[in-house]
């Protein structure tokens, strides 16, 4: 492994897995004990179709992938805040709408769509120096917003009715929550790809509530735990030859099932 | 501990569409009270409480909290919801919950301080839960968690204290304790308490407010069989708690 970090693509590699930690240590927190798995799933989900826009109109897939995931996070929020049309519908409907753009926009782009089984499924030896000064700058907006609204997002994740009741702007600060997600996201899907990305904003996280009963603690706990996995599932596919995101994604999981099982067994006996 | 109306509903008219919730409630609360309120299930006594915080607003008539629009003294009034939502397994310990009553009053892009801390201290210890601080929120009983919500409330030092049904989760046999502590409470703030349990509550409360839609009786905590049975319209089995118990029934 030591002798793999004289290449750029490794070190870049590694930048990438630590900035995914960050991200999806500190935002899965919130996606696990909120309990919106699904509407993260949606979120990347729906991201694909600005991937397809990216290629359409020859830009940058992840920026596309941006515009797309905070507009679908901002759109679930929005629906199901203001109409009757149930959560896991307004999800659905999301979901499939922005797959199936995506795929037609792909099949509108003349030529073949290279490196399009990266932002599917990640690959994070490919991560190139631009998306890594895309994931910094995303990264540092995520973590400034948490550190300024940490106590309103702790009432609010906590109880909502409590929250409304002391004045806290409940329904903007849940939005801005799904465009953090969003972002999120977009920094994960090098690294795991779109499909992975979910794996990521839960194992972490739901294996550090297994260890600590505070958020803060748990926060530190799930961004460690998501750089060992980078890490570890980065080293593990170098060794074994296996492709990266999915072989992250394994590792994490097996890391969370063993957790568990451990904790099951210790409480019982 | 002052005499001055620290509530006062002129005339609040409230509905659900097209569902009456609230009809011509007029009622005035002094500083000192210790205001029980009464009546029917759906009969608006947590609108009434919603109104007073200003998450709901009248159709018509006019709410003044401290003097001032509900939305505006929202720091004031100290909140216990009937039933907090929250997921038992919620990484909080007891102490995180505590410093939740102080967020309103900190305002946005402040983090907590030494005061936060020195009062949030103090609310749990006014309500005896301060050596299971470090507890996490969802391990306690119904009536410890309640106690901690109560302290989250006092935490904010609020002039004004609702409890919504505040004995559904408590044990029967914690209840006495549990008025004792109120008892504490109310030398410091107003307190206006919602429940159904008619009998209960006019024992330990020194007003009581009737409610089914309309304030049927505003007063002492004296009910009577006419009163009770147009709040609840129908005939009502009057129980009076005191030194001899005995129940008075009416044939109906």
């Amino acid at each position: 492994m030591l002798e793999a970090l004289q290449y750029d693509f490794m070190r870049n590699a590694l930048a990438a897995g630590l900035l995914a930690a960050l991200a999806c240590g500190v935002v899965g927190v919130y996606v696990v004990v909120k309990r919106i798995v699904f509407i993260s799933g949606g979120i990347a989900h729906t991201s694909f179709g600005g991937i397809g826009l990216g290629y359409f109109l020859g830009i940058n897939p992840i920026i596309g992938a941006l515009f797309f995931s905070v507009g679908s996070g901002l759109a679930i929020g929005g629906i199901t805040r203001r109409t009757r049309l149930p959560e896991d519908t307004t999800i659905g409907i999301l979901w499939a709408m922005g797959m199936a753009l995506g795929v037609v926009l792909i099949a509108l782009t003349p030529g073949y769509a290279p490196d399009l089984m990266s932002y599917l499924f990640g690959n994070i030896l490919t991560v190139p120096s631009s998306d890594l000064m895309l994931m910094l700058v995303l990264d540092l907006v995520i973590l400034g917003t948490v550190v300024a609204f940490y106590k309103e997002y702790l009432v609010l994740s906590f109880d909502e009715e409590y929250a409304r009741a002391v004045g806290i702007p409940v329904e903007r600060l849940y939005l801005l929550l799904l465009a953090l997600i969003a972002l999120t996201v977009v920094v994960l899907i090098r690294v795991v790809g779109m499909i992975l990305v979910i794996a990521l904003l839960t194992f972490p996280a739901a294996m550090a509530r297994q260890f600590t009963h505070r958020m803060r603690t748990m926060m530190l706990l799930s961004v460690t735990f998501g750089a060992v996995f980078t890490m570890g599932g980065l080293w593990l596919s170098y060794l074994l030859r296996l492709p990266s995101g999915a072989t992250i994604v394994l590792l994490a999981g097996v890391a969370l099932t063993l957790t568990l099982a451990l904790k099951r067994l210790r409480s019982s006996g | 501990m002052s005499h001055r109306p620290v509530i006062e509903l002129h005339d609040v008219w409230v509905s659900y569409g097209p569902i009456p919730a609230l009809e011509a409630i007029d009622l005035v609360v002094q500083s000192d009270d210790f205001l029980g309120v009464i009546g029917p299930n759906g009969g608006g006594k947590s609108t009434l409480l919603k109104v007073i915080l200003g998450l709901v607003s009248p159709d018509r008539g006019r709410v003044l909290v401290l003097g001032e629009p509900p939305e505006r003294s929202r720091s004031a009034v100290g909140y216990v919801s009937q039933r907090p939502f929250f997921n038992s397994d919620f990484p909080a310990s007891v102490w995180d919950v505590t410093l939740m009553g102080r967020c309103g009053v900190k305002g946005m892009l402040r983090s907590y301080d030494a005061h936060d801390r020195t009062l949030a201290e103090e609310a749990l210890r006014t309500v005896g839960m301060l050596r299971t601080a470090d507890k996490q929120i969802g391990q306690l009983s119904g009536g410890e968690q309640q106690r901690v919500f109560i302290a989250r409330a006092l935490a904010a030092k609020p002039a004004i204290l609702l409890l919504d049904e505040p004995l559904a989760s408590i044990d029967p046999t914690m209840q006495t304790e549990f008025y004792e502590m109120l008892q504490k409470l109310r030398r410091e703030v107003a307190i206006i308490m919602v429940s159904h349990d008619v009998g209960a509550v006019s024992v330990h409360v020194d007003t009581i407010a009737c409610l089914n839609r309309q304030l049927y009786h505003h007063g002492a905590a004296e009910l009577t069989q006419e009163v009770l049975e147009a709040t609840y319209q129908c005939p009502v089995q009057l129980i009076t708690h005191g030194p001899v118990p005995h129940r008075v029934l009416k044939e109906h």
